[in-house]
């Protein structure tokens, strides 16, 4: 490795000796081993829908590289940086958002993508950080500030993200962002009382996805009884898992990359554990856990409640994507369209995700004397 | 003065400042302990969030080993996991023996990848000359498409899945499937029924249990022994007779059982596909026929249980009967008065249909209703045909009905209605299903035992003395009684399309078995003088089923000579009558 000089008090020694090398480095095997299951998996994808073999693989492994870059370039910054990156990025993808509803794209029945100069975007997926970031200043603003307008701020631009979601629609990602929101209100000190209000409100909110959108109601039914309907993906996925046993029957041995539609993104998991089997799905499970549960514990010891809360709502969200992906994949969830955290095919979506990393990385950094931010 | 008021002022302004300055880290003060207090809260949170994203990765770890290690073939498997283990997923249909009716092969199915096939034509010729009744041309259409998967052919034999294999072509690949097998063939066709081509039930009790058969076997009353008996004399006499068609059946009198059901023409239900629609129709459940004079059982059984005549009384059958517009006539007339057997003996339609009268329209129809003749059978099969009654019954109609004409039933309808005639006067329904001994029978009295044993009484005088002659078998007294009924074409009865029956039971003294046969248009022949009707053509049906069968079924045979008590009885009063 690369010897940093403690004295090094250039931008980047100083970014050496204080970033989370532990979490950083295993971002990065995560997106390391995902390029290698994106090679895996995508050739049959990208030659069952008539594209040459590697065209898939190559625009992941060309993402990686600006992804890599966004990711650390985030991670320089202080947490005022951050908080005003933040600022920036929730403005231009709300207009962004908006944009989609007018002139978007509908692919598959949902207007989220937008093309800007030949890539299409999807701006909800950077909206999910800087939303994060935007409501532990807001929380933050209300409880160490005593400014008055923080919580009301806050749930605004939550029913104002929500509803730009379902406009869309995107039930999936509705649900994942307010899973998001209210771990942070509940770091922040949410009355015990009203996390269980969250909770019997999300139930409620799930029946009303049920009644009211049929593609919710066919999932969870096919999730609950999967002889109701048709449980191809998830038999398929499964009888992966079997036929991969403990090693895997090794890279490109599988069959059912062959068989899945999304085999290089929602059910990457399953090629993993056909090809690869039981040990690296559980070392990449463990990965995930690592970075989650590692920078939970690190939080304990912030004393800047906006960095706490940030940082909770950002590993928050990255810990619920791997979850839900894997938990789907497991037949755990109903079908839920979600990729896997660096180790899907995602193109835009994987700068979303560098952005939302490095901001973490940015957050978890050692501040010299535990400087205060707000 | 002017110095002492600026200091004065001065002090004021000064202690204003300290005051403020105290307000101020009062109010820092209170933020720090505010934002202390918030930050105690959220490590606390925080710990509870580590905790539940913990225990949530676990589980997923914990169901990983679960799913790729523990979990047992119970999953449905894809048909591309080579280890999975030959199960199979539909079980067997058994007759009441345990022999198998239906059963599950697994096979292997040919598909090919034509991304995989290097030269579509020399495959395509390669694999035609291996599998000879493969079209070439249509072979090298498919291997030449742009897709990854069609179907080359299903069900390959062993033999044929090596001989692929052997041919060493990539791009051929094989998935595991199961056919299902009739041993018996044709033989049970209509009854077992078949699947389709994914194996769901589409017919008989294939369909009526598809889900049943998917969690356990199904064992059926029937028994193949009596069934092989049955086809036997049936298509012998179809084959004599020239009929169309035919149908017969055996029935447990004591529990409605089904141990023999055949409808002829039938099929082979491996290929129900290459079978006509007359093929695959059930005579015995879906066709609905005018049955005839074996309706007159009915007629008798209503009347003396009705008590509006007794058995040693009669009517007058000297003059045909005139009812409104119609004139009804006896085919074997006396020209006299009969008694009440001898009505059934010659099959008297006049004295039918006076008994029938005597008894009353509304009587008629609630007997009829209590028999199940007027509603669908709740036999387990999905070809079920619905009873065609008088949508309005007026005198013509109980006239008609007396004697079978004028309401159309299905075969197994009169069988389940004549069963509860004869075996003490409780009808229970027919059925499929073996029944376990020690169950009761679900049944419903219809007449009184002691008019049961009359008309067993009667019935077996049909056949000792009348119409029914040929159904006798030596030793098992015999009784029944034949119907012929002209066949109704484009709404007028065609004289020479006849359908030909003759339901029979034995012993008659102690009925266990109810024997039915029915010929569709069948033709007489030079040793029947030219008679296509029940006596003639599926009297002896019965006559040789009985014979066959009654040993198998552990009935004993009877010195011949004398007749049962009862019959004497009856034909003593008869013979009194008549004089």
């Amino acid at each position: 490795m690369i010897v940093v000089p403690r004295t090094d008090t250039s931008l980047l020694g100083r970014w050496w000796w204080t970033v989370d090398r532990w979490s950083f480095g295993a971002l990065l095997l995560l997106a390391g081993l995902g390029a290698v299951m994106v090679m895996a998996a995508s050739p049959a994808v990208a030659e069952r829908i008539g594209l040459d073999s590697f065209f898939l693989a190559k625009r992941h492994l060309m993402m990686l590289v600006p992804a890599t870059f966004l990711m650390m370039a985030t991670s320089l910054l202080a947490p005022k940086g951050v908080r005003r990156l933040a600022v920036v990025v929730f403005v231009l993808a709300t207009i962004g958002m908006v944009t989609t509803l007018f002139v978007g794209d509908e692919i598959k029945g949902a207007r989220r993508w937008v093309g800007i100069a030949g890539f299409s975007l999807q701006p909800s997926e950077f909206i999910r950080p800087a939303f994060a970031v935007v409501t532990a200043w807001l929380l933050a603003l209300q409880r160490v500030n005593g400014v008055r307008w923080g919580d009301p701020a806050a749930i605004g631009l939550y029913a104002l993200v929500i509803g730009l979601l379902i406009l869309q629609p995107d039930f999936g990602m509705s649900v994942a962002v307010t899973g998001v929101w209210v771990a942070q209100y509940f770091v922040a000190g949410l009355p015990m009382i009203l996390v269980v209000g969250f909770a019997v409100a999300g139930v409620a909110g799930l029946g009303l996805g049920y009644t009211f959108l049929p593609h919710v109601q066919s999932r969870i039914d096919r999730f609950l009884d999967p002889a109701s309907g048709d449980s191809y993906q998830i038999d398929t996925a499964l009888s992966a898992f079997r036929h991969g046993g403990l090693w895997g029957t090794g890279p490109g041995e599988g069959v059912v990359k062959a068989l899945l539609p999304d085999a290089h993104a929602d059910f990457i998991f399953a090629v993993i554990g056909e090809e690869f089997g039981l040990v690296v799905c559980l070392l990449i499970v463990g990965l995930f856990a690592f970075v989650v549960l590692r920078g939970l514990a690190r939080l304990t010891e912030e004393n800047s409640l906006f960095v706490m809360l940030a940082a909770a709502g950002l590993l928050a969200q990255f810990g619920l994507q791997a979850l839900i992906n894997i938990g789907v994949a497991l037949h755990l969830l109903p079908t839920k369209g979600s990729t896997l955290p660096f180790i899907s095919y995602g193109g835009s979506s994987v700068l979303a995700l560098a952005l939302g990393m490095g901001m973490l990385l940015a957050l978890s950094r050692r501040q010299p004397g535990g400087k205060e931010v707000l | 003065m002017m110095e002492s008021d600026d200091l004065v002022r001065d002090d004021l302004a000064r202690s204003e400042a300290v005051a403020q300055e105290a307000r101020r880290n009062a109010r820092r003060i209170e933020l720090v302990g505010t934002r202390s207090r918030a930050v105690e809260v959220g490590r606390s949170r925080l710990a509870a969030a580590a905790v539940m994203f913990g225990i949530a990765f676990l589980v997923i770890a914990g169901r990983l080993v679960d799913i790729t290690l523990i979990e047992g073939p119970a999953e449905p498997r894809v048909a591309h996991s080579v280890a999975s283990e030959p199960t199979v997923a539909r079980a067997d249909i058994t007759d009441r023996n345990g022999v198998i009716l239906a059963t599950s092969l697994p096979t292997r199915s040919l598909y090919a990848d034509p991304a995989l096939i290097l030269d579509p034509d020399n495959a395509a010729d390669r694999l035609a000359a291996v599998l000879p009744e493969l079209d070439p041309v249509d072979l090298r259409a498919k291997l030449a498409k742009r897709s990854r998967f069609v179907w080359i052919k299903r069900n390959l034999t062993p033999r044929q899945q090596a001989a692929v294999n052997a041919l060493g072509v990539p791009g051929f690949a094989f998935v595991r499937e199961e056919r299902r097998v009739y041993p018996h063939g044709a033989l049970t066709a209509h009854v077992v029924g078949f699947t389709g081509v994914d194996n769901r039930g589409l017919a008989g009790v294939e369909r009526h249990f598809d889900q049943q058969l998917r969690s356990g076997p199904v064992t059926l009353s029937l028994d193949i022994r009596v069934q092989h008996i049955v086809r036997d004399a049936l298509s012998k006499s179809v084959a004599t007779f020239q009929a169309v068609g035919g149908s017969a059946l055996v029935m447990d009198v004591r529990t409605g059982e089904l141990l023999s059901m055949v409808s002829l023409p039938d099929f082979d239900p491996h290929e129900p596909a290459r079978a006509s629609d007359d093929q695959r129709f059930n005579r015995n459940t879906l066709g609905v026929y005018e049955m005839g004079s074996t309706f007159k059982v009915f007629t008798a059984a209503m009347a003396l249980d009705a008590g509006v005549v007794p058995v040693n009384g009669g009517y007058d059958a000297s003059e045909p009967l005139k009812v409104s517009r119609f004139t009804i006539r006896d085919y074997h007339a006396k020209n006299r008065w009969l008694s009440v057997p001898e009505i059934l003996l010659y099959s008297s339609n006049i004295g039918a249909a006076k008994m029938a009268m005597a008894v009353g329209g509304e009587r008629q129809q609630r007997f009829f209703d209590s028999l199940g003749l007027t509603r669908p059978l709740s036999v387990e099969l999905s070809e079920i045909g619905n009873p065609m009654t008088p949508a309005k019954w007026r005198e013509i109609n109980v006239v008609t009905a007396a004697y079978g004409h004028g309401i159309a039933v299905t075969p197994l309808h009169l069988a389940a209605g004549v069963a509860a005639v004869v075996n003490g006067g409780e009808l229970h329904p027919a059925t499929l299903v073996k029944h376990e001994t020690g169950v009761p029978v679900p049944g419903e009295r219809v007449i009184s035992a002691e008019t049961s044993s009359l008309m067993r009484a009667m019935l077996r005088l049909v056949v000792a003395e009348g119409t029914g002659r040929k159904a006798d078998a030596p030793g098992y007294y015999v009784g029944g009684k034949t119907g012929t009924a002209e066949k109704s074409v484009n709404g007028h009865y065609a004289r020479k399309a006849l359908i030909s029956s003759f339901v029979g039971m034995f012993p008659s003294d102690n009925p266990r078995y109810l024997v039915l046969a029915m010929l569709d248009e069948p033709h007489g022949t030079k040793e029947t003088f030219g008679y296509a009707t029940g006596g003639w053509t599926a009297a002896p049906v019965v006559g040789e089923v009985v014979s066959r069968i009654g040993p198998m079924l552990g009935v004993v045979p009877r010195e011949t000579g004398g007749e049962p008590e009862q019959t004497m009885l009856i034909k003593v009063r008869n013979d009194e009558a008549a004089h």
